[in-house]
């Protein structure tokens, strides 16, 4: 388990990160969200000790992390880079022995990892002269050639087709699988969604959720109704009454659509009244996308 | 997927020597692979080897002066030219042929046996208009000379040496230099840095760059230093050699020093910037640094006091210091007090590269302030 305690950082008067603690369970994949500029990429340069905090610590199954440590992650930069003029794969070989690798099994892991992403065809051409697609998937390969065992990956997803984005999914997965604890990043909130088992959201520098997505969905979404009102011959029903109805808060309407929350007795009411108007189309609980959900935490 | 499948393989963290080594060793392979490279080295090799040559012919005597002399037999006129070593003997089959030729401008002046063996001239010299002053002087009886000093070196050969040194000097500096700071930006700019700097120690990072430059840099001063005294040798400059073979095996040696020092200003310089575009401007102060004893060098090499003190100021002591063992002016012990002073300074500003360096090379967008580079 990766475990970030109370982890500062602040450049001058700006405090970057207040107090940022969480953890990345193995074989768990988890997804780090949070707007621009609360702090997502210097927490993972931290944990990756590109950075140093100003106080804190980042441990890994309880043991403070070294050097050595670190050199077994897998880390994709926000911003990508690699050698524009270097053939892809001899570049993941350089990786590869930087980490430590024998030259032989540097190159084995480089060619079975291209096949794997689909590059292998493009493996002796220079990276700035693929496209954007695939110039990611050899940062991908990048970050995983010395076979890592933590995964940390700022925005994997940026920039990939959907094809790609399965492939890169399907890899992430695997890693997971074998009990690697993978902290990733993203904006694309629909893919965190599909991903990951545990979410952390942050905003300001501060942690605001460190949960499963499960969890989070049931949190924030228990008390919450759809109800669908049809009307008498396939035309909108209004459901304008809800408002009336005593221990209902209308968080969304539209026509004969509403989003409300309401304890038991007064959902019980809702169904009743709609029952009897005969408009009834639809009725059940409300789980909330992670998008609602982290708008609501951050707000 | 394989990488469940597959047993992790066996890996050692490498030292901190392999990862220098690794760095370095890419440095200099992309390097020889690049085109611009091996040409500008070519040219530079080409340039080198012609200033030898020419070197060689401008500390060689000068042009023989051509003489006429009658009749092939050895007489008192042909012993007379062949004591001096500026006149060739031009043989002539009479004197009417010999005038011909003082009229045709083939030779200077005739030369013919005093027809009075009782003169204290043993020859006469016939000219066409007026007294051949050369031949005239060569012939004349010389009175002993004796120098209260050393002789001094030719002043066109000390301007050439001076040029070579300083040259030499300025297009290894600039070039590798250069190559330094962009290899530093480009990291910088494509990111990959922050994969390197999780991988291994900053420390690694620049010392492999500054090694692997400065082996590239030594390598081509080396192949200089050897081509210049090959063609030394070829053209048997042996006077030059003598004078300048330690000089140059000096610069060698302050040069190899004096470039760790400059590699690891231009590495901190450079990565104080984001961009490739604000490499020129960052490390114009470096630049200076090394544009100076090229120019002082070519001003001021006939200045004992100039070169005195360049030969013991860091930046310049590589190319001052190799001057003044060329001319005989530098003790035994100075280049090795220069050197000792140049090492210090190398060590100090690798510290202070080391430390710019780390400080700056996440910090992205609008140059790094100096003073924030610099704080612990």
């Amino acid at each position: 388990m990766l475990e970030i305690r109370n982890v500062n950082k602040s450049y001058g008067e700006r405090a970057v990160l207040q107090d940022v603690s969480f953890t990345v369970g193995r074989g768990r994949m988890t997804g780090f969200v949070g707007g621009n500029g609360a702090g997502k990429t210097t927490t993972m340069r931290i944990i990756l000790g590109v950075l140093s905090a100003d106080a804190g610590t980042v441990s890994l199954d309880g043991a403070p992390l070294t050097a050595a440590d670190r050199r077994r992650f897998g880390y994709m930069p926000e911003e990508r880079g690699l050698y524009p003029k270097m053939r892809v794969h001899e570049q993941l070989v350089y990786l590869a022995r930087l980490h430590g690798f024998a030259p032989a099994a540097a190159k084995r892991n480089a060619t079975a990892l291209l096949e794997q992403l689909g590059l292998g065809e493009r493996a002796n051409d220079t990276v700035e002269s693929l496209s954007l697609g695939n110039q990611q998937r050899a940062q991908i390969a990048a970050a995983l050639v010395h076979e890592p065992e933590v995964l940390v990956l700022d925005e994997p997803f940026s920039g990939l087709d959907p094809m790609a984005v399965d492939v890169v999914l399907g890899v992430l997965q695997s890693h997971a699988a074998s009990g690697a604890p993978v902290l990733f990043s993203s904006h694309q909130l629909d893919i965190v969604e599909r991903l990951c088992d545990d979410l952390v959201i942050i905003a300001d520098g501060r942690i605001r959720a460190n949960d499963s997505t499960d969890a989070l969905r049931k949190q924030h979404g228990s008390s919450r109704y759809e109800i669908l009102l049809g009307g008498g011959e396939g035309g909108t029903g209004d459901a304008g009454w809800l408002r009336e109805v005593a221990g209902v808060s209308v968080i969304d309407f539209d026509g004969g659509y509403a989003l409300f929350e309401a304890g038991d007795e007064a959902r019980a009411a809702v169904l009743e009244r709609a029952v009897a108007s005969g408009q009834l189309a639809s009725f059940g609980p409300h789980e909330p996308s992670l998008a609602q959900v982290f708008r609501e935490v951050i707000r | 997927m394989s990488t469940t499948t597959t047993p992790r393989t066996a890996r050692t963290a490498p030292s901190m020597m392999s990862s220098v080594g690794l760095v370095a060793g890419r440095e200099i392979s992309v390097r020889m692979r690049s085109k611009a490279f091996l040409i500008s080295t070519g040219i530079l090799m080409l340039a080198v080897l012609a200033s030898v040559m020419f070197g060689g012919l401008a500390s060689q005597n000068p042009e023989l002066t051509k003489v006429a002399v009658i009749g092939s037999s050895a007489d008192a006129a042909s012993s007379a030219i062949a004591a001096t070593d500026s006149l060739e003997a031009v043989t002539a089959d009479s004197l009417e042929q010999a005038e011909q030729m003082l009229r045709d401008g083939e030779v200077s002046a005739i030369v013919v046996p005093s027809e009075d063996a009782a003169s204290a001239n043993p020859v006469t010299v016939i000219g066409l208009d007026q007294a051949p002053s050369d031949v005239v002087g060569a012939l004349s009886i010389r009175p002993t000379i004796e120098l209260l000093d050393e002789p001094g070196q030719n002043p066109f050969l000390i301007y050439l040496v001076a040029i070579g040194f300083g040259l030499v000097f300025f297009m290894s500096a600039m070039t590798f230099g250069t190559t330094i700071a962009q290899s530093v930006v480009e990291e910088k700019q494509t990111r990959i840095v922050e994969i390197l700097m999780s991988t291994i120690p900053v420390r690694a990072l620049l010392a492999g760059k500054v090694v692997g430059n400065s082996v590239m840099a030594f390598l081509q001063i080396v192949a200089i230093a050897a081509l210049a005294i090959l063609g030394m040798v070829v053209t048997s400059q042996k006077v030059l050699l003598g004078t300048l073979g330690s000089s140059v095996i000096w610069f060698v040696v302050f040069f190899a020093i004096g470039f760790v020092m400059l590699a690891a200003l231009y590495a901190a310089t450079a990565s104080m910037v984001s961009r490739s575009e604000d490499i020129g401007s960052v490390t114009s102060p470096v630049m200076i640094l090394v544009m100076l004893p090229y120019i002082l060098v070519i001003l001021f090499n006939n200045n004992p006091t100039v070169l005195a003190v360049m030969s013991y100021v860091p930046f310049s002591a590589p190319v001052g210091m190799p001057m003044r063992i060329f001319l005989g002016t530098a003790e035994w012990w100075e280049p090795l007090l220069s050197l000792a002073i140049l090492v210090l300074t190398t060590v100090l500003t690798l510290a202070l590269g080391s430390r710019i360096y780390s400080n700056s090379l996440l910090r992205l967008g609008a140059r790094v302030k100096l003073s924030e580079a610099l704080k612990r």
